[in-house]
């Protein structure tokens, strides 16, 4: 869930990387390795940035600059994206290739994982072979001692033939040495290279003599704790009781943890409101204009805010914390069968466990997928999973119209359990989808693929807490608010506009009204989900701002009074079920449609993309209501 | 139990070295940048809870295969890595 303004934002889709020297005289460093050894830690350390850092392979997908300082010299660092070998099997691979080979980089640091040295040394002994200037960074070293595994460097270094340092970045320790040895290598005018090139089978067999000589390891790098743990997160029987457990206790931890914050904003937020009309008011701006302002777009941010922020907060460090350790894989490993079925890569359990977060960066994050058939069935498919903005539509119906709104345990727990077999829905559907697209547009049989299970490493708690409030809430959090600014004036106009002395939301609520029934929606619903096309999160607030628009200014504090609102409106438990289905499948947020489009290049999927999972919501809507009319 | 038999035939627990990658198998070069070649020994490690892929030790790695490309694997048993 590489969730950042890097991976999701403008540019994300570049794929060939433009350096940014600041001076002339700036060295271009690139830093590449295996998947998962650590890299952006080393990046992110060495040049202050915060390029998002997990525990599985292929979480980098685009290359990352950065720039720093030592003794008055100036260094573009680039992350490239982690590469078992220079010769690429996967797009994400050809990025890391193509800018090791295309000479752009002065020098390489080879980052390697010292808990995995054998295998990383290939890459290490295939790189020196074409880039000139070469140092071997062995990081995780706490990791290893801690495994038992000892290293010994001064020998690494004589038998390579190349600069090795020793480096713990995640505690900072020997990353100046990284730069040092560098400056070192462009001082000298020393270059490491003057190999004759070796074939594949060489590079493995000289890397596995090295690593002799290096290293002693009593028990090996796959511990007795990770061969434990991989018992229980992946055998038969606890398996997927264990999967279903951790999704219902982070959906438990979220909706109890969420519930008194978000009322505590929400009355914040209102009571601020008289102020600010006040204040407006006496700029001597005209009364309508200030009306736009409170009553349209102020109550439309404060809504999105208070529903949106707590969950958030809460939801992304756990799932962070999970990615930390490295449970993600394992559920790409659990599930790879099922996928394999569908026609799909296995690999798409990673991509849609992303998607919980964010939609769009599931869809960055597809470039992990080899093949492109299965890359765009990934691509297209990732929308079927409930992202974080739906959560908060999804708690809500269940909260008020199945559970009841009295708070207790009891209530989060049905709350939680309930939302965990909706998401189950979801990743069906995603399965239905992906099964669908490989019988017909996306035809093919499922390609091979190499799916690495990386060691479990021990979360950083207080450094998930802040980079997951810093660089994910904070950012979906600006995007929604951008989004619903603008959203909350045009329902706010659309209110006030009278056109025959009906406004133009009537006109336009009843126009879809028809339709909406047939789905077991409303107009009014039918529109906030339209409006709501830029992010889902405004959904729910444009319903109520519908809804109490004209009227007197209601209190939408607690869910007691939402739901008595709705009622008036007419809805019943089969709206809200409606509702929740049609959340779950409708067309992919205006950002993920951008990003998908970016990916793939091509009109045809995108609009493929907005339809597949509409048509799909529809159908299922439309049917329920169909068979709901049948009984009731 | 020894000769030869295909990687995705060995059970969890077993041990085994690797005789040839086929030339056939589409992920062959893959397998090589990982580490996987002749002479290679192989731990396999478990199988996934549907039964496949399955994963196996590779040079201090756990890697996922799925059975029909860990078949085109030949590998000679060593033990049953009752450890």
């Amino acid at each position: 869930m590489g969730l950042t303004k890097e991976s999701v934002g403008k540019g994300a889709a570049e794929r060939r990387l433009v350096i940014r020297k600041r001076s002339e005289n700036d060295r271009v460093i690139a830093l590449a390795g295996n998947p998962n050894v650590g890299k952006s830690t080393v990046f992110n350390a060495l040049t202050g940035l915060r390029q998002h850092t997990g525990n599985w392979p292929g979480k980098t997908v685009t290359n990352a600059q950065g720039y720093c300082e030592r003794n008055e010299k100036g260094y573009v660092l680039v992350d490239i994206p982690g590469t078992y070998s220079l010769f690429p099997s996967s797009a994400e691979e050809e990025v890391a290739r193509d800018f090791i080979c295309s000479g752009d980089a002065d020098a390489v640091v080879v980052v390697c994982d010292a808990t995995c040295l054998e295998r990383n040394l290939i890459l290490a002994l295939q790189t020196a072979e074409i880039s000139p200037r070469v140092v071997v960074c062995i990081n995780l070293m706490d990791e290893a001692r801690k495994k038992g595994i000892e290293i010994d460097i001064d020998t690494l270094q004589a038998e390579l033939a190349l600069p090795v340092i020793s480096t713990e970045a995640r505690q900072g320790k020997g990353l100046d040495d990284i730069l040092a040895t560098v400056e070192k290598l462009f001082e000298d005018e020393k270059t490491t290279s003057s190999r004759r090139k070796s074939s594949p089978e060489e590079l493995v067999t000289e890397a596995s003599r090295i690593y002799n000589l290096a290293v002693v390891s009593e028990s090996g790098s796959y511990t007795k704790g990770a061969r434990r743990l991989d018992k229980f997160f992946t055998s038969r029987y606890t398996a997927f009781p264990m999967m279903l457990l951790l999704l219902a206790v982070v959906f438990w931890i979220t909706i109890e943890g969420a519930n008194y914050p978000s009322e505590l904003l929400s009355r914040l937020l209102f009571s601020l409101e008289p102020p600010i009309h006040q204040f407006l008011s006496s700029l001597h701006i005209p009364e309508i204009a200030v009306r736009a302002l409170t009553e349209g777009i102020y109550r439309t941010l404060s809504r999105v805010t208070a529903v949106m922020l707590p969950p958030m907060a809460i939801f992304f460090p756990l799932f962070t914390l999970l990615e930390d350790l490295g449970y993600l894989p394992r559920v790409a490993f659990n599930l790879d069968c099922v996928f394999k079925k569908c026609g799909a890569c296995g690999k798409q359990g990673l991509t849609t466990c992303m998607g919980f977060g964010c939609n769009a960066a599931g869809v960055v994050g597809c470039r992990i997928i080899d093949s492109p058939r299965e890359r765009l069935i990934a691509m297209l498919t990732n929308s079927f999973i409930p992202c974080n903005g739906r959560f908060p539509t999804l708690i809500s119906m269940l909260l008020m119209f199945f559970v009841g709104t009295s708070g207790g345990i009891f209530r989060s727990t049905l709350s939680a359990l309930l939302l965990t077999l909706i998401i189950l829905l979801g990743i069906l559907m995603s399965f239905a989808a992906s099964k669908l697209l490989s019988l017909t547009v996306l035809r093919g049989i499922p390609s091979s693929f190499t799916l690495e299970l990386p060691p479990y490493r021990r979360p950083q708690i207080g450094k998930v807490i802040l980079r997951s409030i810093f660089d994910r809430t904070l950012f979906v959090l600006g995007r929604a608010v951008s989004v619903a600014a603008p959203a909350g004036l045009v329902i706010w106009l659309m209110a006030n506009i009278n056109i025959a002395d009906t406004t133009l939301l009537s006109i336009c609520a009843e126009f879809l009204d028809p339709f909406a029934r047939i789905l077991g929606l409303d107009g009014v619903i039918l529109m906030a989900f339209i409006l709501g096309f830029p992010a889902n999160e405004i959904v729910i607030p444009i319903v109520i701002m519908a809804y109490t628009m004209g009227g007197t200014l209601v209190d939408m504090n607690n869910l007691n009074m939402l739901s008595a609102l709705l009622m008036e409106n007419g809805w019943n438990w089969v709206t809200a079920i409606s509702v929740m289905l049609f959340s779950l499948m409708h067309w992919p947020c205006s950002t993920t449609l951008m990003t998908i489009k970016k990916e793939s290049q091509s009109i045809k999927w995108t609009i493929l993309a907005f339809i597949l999972p509409t048509a799909f919501g529809i159908t299922v809507c439309a049917l329920f209501n169909f068979i709901v009319n049948l009984f009731v | 139990m020894s000769g030869r038999r295909r990687l995705c035939d060995i059970a969890p627990g077993e041990r085994a070295r690797v005789f040839s990658v086929s030339e056939k198998s589409a992920i062959s070069r893959r397998l090589c940048d990982l580490g996987l070649i002749r002479n290679t020994v192989v731990e396999c490690i478990m199988k996934s809870p549907l039964g496949d892929p399955t994963a196996y030790l590779i040079r201090g790695a756990v890697i996922a295969l799925r059975k029909e490309d860990a078949a085109f694997v030949t590998v000679e048993v060593i033990s049953d890595g009752a450890d």
